[in-house]
């Protein structure tokens, strides 16, 4: 196959005769939270973890606005800690746009302490074996991010003596 | 209930082609219906599973309908979403009395963009897909659950991968095949670990059509039609984070509503593209790997042709009703992240 | 909740995909017609309709695919409908008012639409005749981009019937 697309014409012609081209497909969404996602997002920009409770007394994080099971609409709130345990996860080893990390990294399931439910985010870690099932994380607050689950840059292990 | 039957099947699939999505649906629908003795004309209905931000074009299932044929005008409707879910779709026209046939049809082209990615966008659009992550990654949590809980091991992956590969080896279609020890599988390094190379699916490009018809006009377009006894789907809530990623509540209750327990299982063919989705869906759905041969076709595992996947696994379970080698057989299939939604369809021979 | 920072109302999801088009090799001989200058559709063989472009490298009526009848059409044509734009819209290239016309090339038998220009809007009307005008030969591409616009050629009118068929 001819590439041309890099500073030729634009298309390249395969062995078969086909023209080819490179097509971006992209949609700047903006979308507007409502009042669940609202709340803790609001939360993440203030630095706090706020979760929804249900009748049960499930405390999900992210909040849902619902519960699944029941239908219940979720209006409770309780903030949750921002540390946590590594619930589950799994290695990033190609790591590319819009990622959390620019080089290796474990992608995490991470159940904030007094949640109910995990949450997805990154985990820096460099090595597959700085990462265990059970560990304790935290995290990583964003200085200046603009509003969304980016607040978060991502967790980073809970080291004993503390430090960040 | 009308009693309705697969009665005929096509496939395709290639690691890559440059023929449009349009120009590789021609070929298999014409195949499907050759093989049912069908003519184009005599299709009451045809229902499509695709999705566009597989193409990247909006819209893409208003031109598919090129490919039909669709003048005078035609009886059609689209899912965004594999084309088990149009079979499901025609299966209900066909109980409301408004059509005898259909043709159903799944199609993907996986080989235009970086798939993985693009299926991790049907995660919740506002805290999960920002954070940019792939299928494979939400593969690599799922699996680990299940193996933290010690419900799989890394040696039943392993063996799920070598079963495939040989049974491969008599799928025409299937991109990659081939006798593989399960030791030399397990000595590969991780590639996104808990995952190895071969718990991945192998991507592909192609169609899967299936013809489907009621009552007598099944049984003049096949001698042993493949009678679906039952059908059913569930979906379980969308985050991964709060629900069951090792039980698959959703895959159990579509077995349970499809009574798959009351009876010896033939062939089971499980949508499972990674590995250890066919462990956990294999317990969801109650089938004994002693009595039941698993993805007898090797599975999506071996040829992931996206929005045709599933389809494929109930035209190919079908398929051993129809030749005779079965008689009670299930296809299952599987959309959204980890194994959310799950349709099981129960097919018997007699 | 609290009001420590400012509510989160809004936030910005962009997303965006890179694919690898592919025009499929029906398609070939028509943008190679288009790199040369030379319109090159296809007949049906069921049909026989010829179908410019070949779009798809199928006929969608019969629902079959276009082998290698390559037909060329054109270069002059037949407008069959037409849109006068008064209304500017974001991403418009053309300064309105402009006529987007459907046009029918010679030995085609589907319309497909261009821009019309150095003619008034209004005396524009169904079964007039046009010509291309192509871009400069450096600029071409595979593409009908090529022609810049048609213009009209100054032949006779083409009567209704004549293209009624092929609206």
């Amino acid at each position: 196959m001819t590439d041309e697309t890099a500073d030729g014409p634009g298309y390249a012609i395969a062995e078969d005769g086909s023209f080819t081209a490179p097509l971006t497909l992209a949609y700047p969404y903006a979308r507007t939270v409502g009042p669940t996602y609202g709340t803790f997002l609001t939360g993440l920009a203030a630095g706090k973890v706020h979760a929804t409770v249900s009748a049960d007394g499930t405390v999900f994080v992210p909040p849902a606005e619902f519960h699944a099971s029941t239908g219940e609409a979720l209006t409770q709130w309780v903030e949750v800690a921002s540390e946590g345990e590594v619930v589950s996860w799994s290695w990033e080893s190609a790591p590319g746009n819009a990622q959390p990390f620019d080089r290796p990294f474990a992608w995490v399931l991470v159940c904030l302490d007094g949640a109910g439910t995990s949450m997805l985010h990154a985990l820096d870690v460099t090595d597959p074996s700085e990462v265990r099932t059970g560990m304790r994380v935290r995290v990583r607050w964003a200085a200046d991010a603009e509003p969304g689950i980016g607040a978060i840059t991502c967790f980073e292990p809970v080291t004993t003596g503390g430090a960040s | 209930m009308r009693d309705v039957a697969v009665v005929a099947s096509a496939h395709s699939a290639v690691s890559a082609t440059t023929d449009t999505p349009i120009e590789l649906l021609i070929p298999v629908i014409n195949e499907a219906l050759a093989n049912a003795g069908l003519e184009r004309r005599e299709v009451d209905f045809w229902c499509h599973g695709s999705c566009d931000y597989l193409v990247g074009q909006p819209f893409s299932f208003v031109s598919a309908v090129d490919a039909l044929g669709a003048w005078p005008p035609i009886v059609e409707s689209h899912v965004e979403m594999d084309g088990a879910w149009a079979l499901y779709e025609a299966w209900i026209k066909i109980q409301t009395g408004e059509a005898d046939t259909a043709l159903v049809f799944g199609n993907g082209k996986s080989s235009v963009a970086d798939m993985f990615r693009v299926m991790a966008l049907q995660l919740d659009p506002y805290v999960e897909a920002p954070l940019g992550t792939d299928q494979i990654a939400l593969a690599g949590l799922q699996a680990r659950m299940a193996l933290d809980a010690g419900v799989i091991t890394e040696r039943d992956m392993a063996e799920v991968a070598a079963r495939s590969r040989r049974d491969a080896l008599a799928n025409p279609v299937a991109l990659v095949s081939g006798e593989v020890s399960v030791d030399d599988l397990l000595a590969a390094d991780k590639v996104r670990d808990p995952l190895r190379a071969h718990d991945i699916p192998a991507m592909g490009d192609g169609v899967t059509a299936v013809v489907i018809a009621a009552g007598d006009r099944a049984r003049s377009l096949a001698s042993r039609p493949a009678w679906i006894r039952a059908i059913d789907h569930r979906i379980d809530a969308q985050r991964i984070g709060g629900r069951d990623l090792i039980g698959v509540p959703s895959a159990v209750a579509a077995a349970e509503r499809c009574g798959v327990g009351g009876d010896r299982i033939d062939v089971a063919e499980i949508h499972a593209p990674f590995t250890h989705e066919e462990l956990l869906v294999g317990r969801a759905l109650g089938i004994d790997a002693a009595t039941t041969r698993i993805n007898p076709s090797g599975g999506a595992l071996v040829s992931n042709v996206l929005m045709a996947a599933g389809l494929a696994r109930i035209a190919r379970a079908a398929e051993t009703v129809l030749d005779g080698t079965a008689d009670r057989v299930i296809g299952h299939a599987t959309q959204g992240p980890c194994l959310q939604q799950n349709l099981v369809c129960v097919m018997e021979g007699a | 909740m609290s009001n420590e920072a400012e509510d989160v109302l809004r936030i910005r999801t962009p997303i965006g995909v890179d694919y690898a088009w592919s025009a499929g090799r029906r398609s070939s001989a028509y943008l190679n017609g288009l790199l040369e200058g030379r319109l090159i559709g296809k007949r049906c063989p069921s049909c026989t309709r010829v179908y410019f472009p070949p779009r798809n490298g199928n006929c969608p009526m019969c629902g079959v695919l276009l082998v290698d009848d390559d037909v060329e059409v054109g270069p002059n044509g037949t407008v069959t409908t037409f849109c006068v734009v008064n209304v500017p819209f974001l991403g418009q290239k053309i300064t309105p008012p402009y006529v987007a016309a459907t046009i029918l090339l010679d030995g085609a038998d589907i319309g497909m639409q261009h821009l019309l220009q150095e003619v008034d809007a209004a005396d524009v009307r169904m079964g007039m005749r046009v010509e291309p005008v192509w871009a400069p030969r450096e600029d071409w591409g595979p593409t009908m981009e090529n022609i810049t616009h048609f213009r009209p050629s100054g032949e006779p009118d083409v009567d209704f019937t004549d293209y009624a068929g092929q609206l």
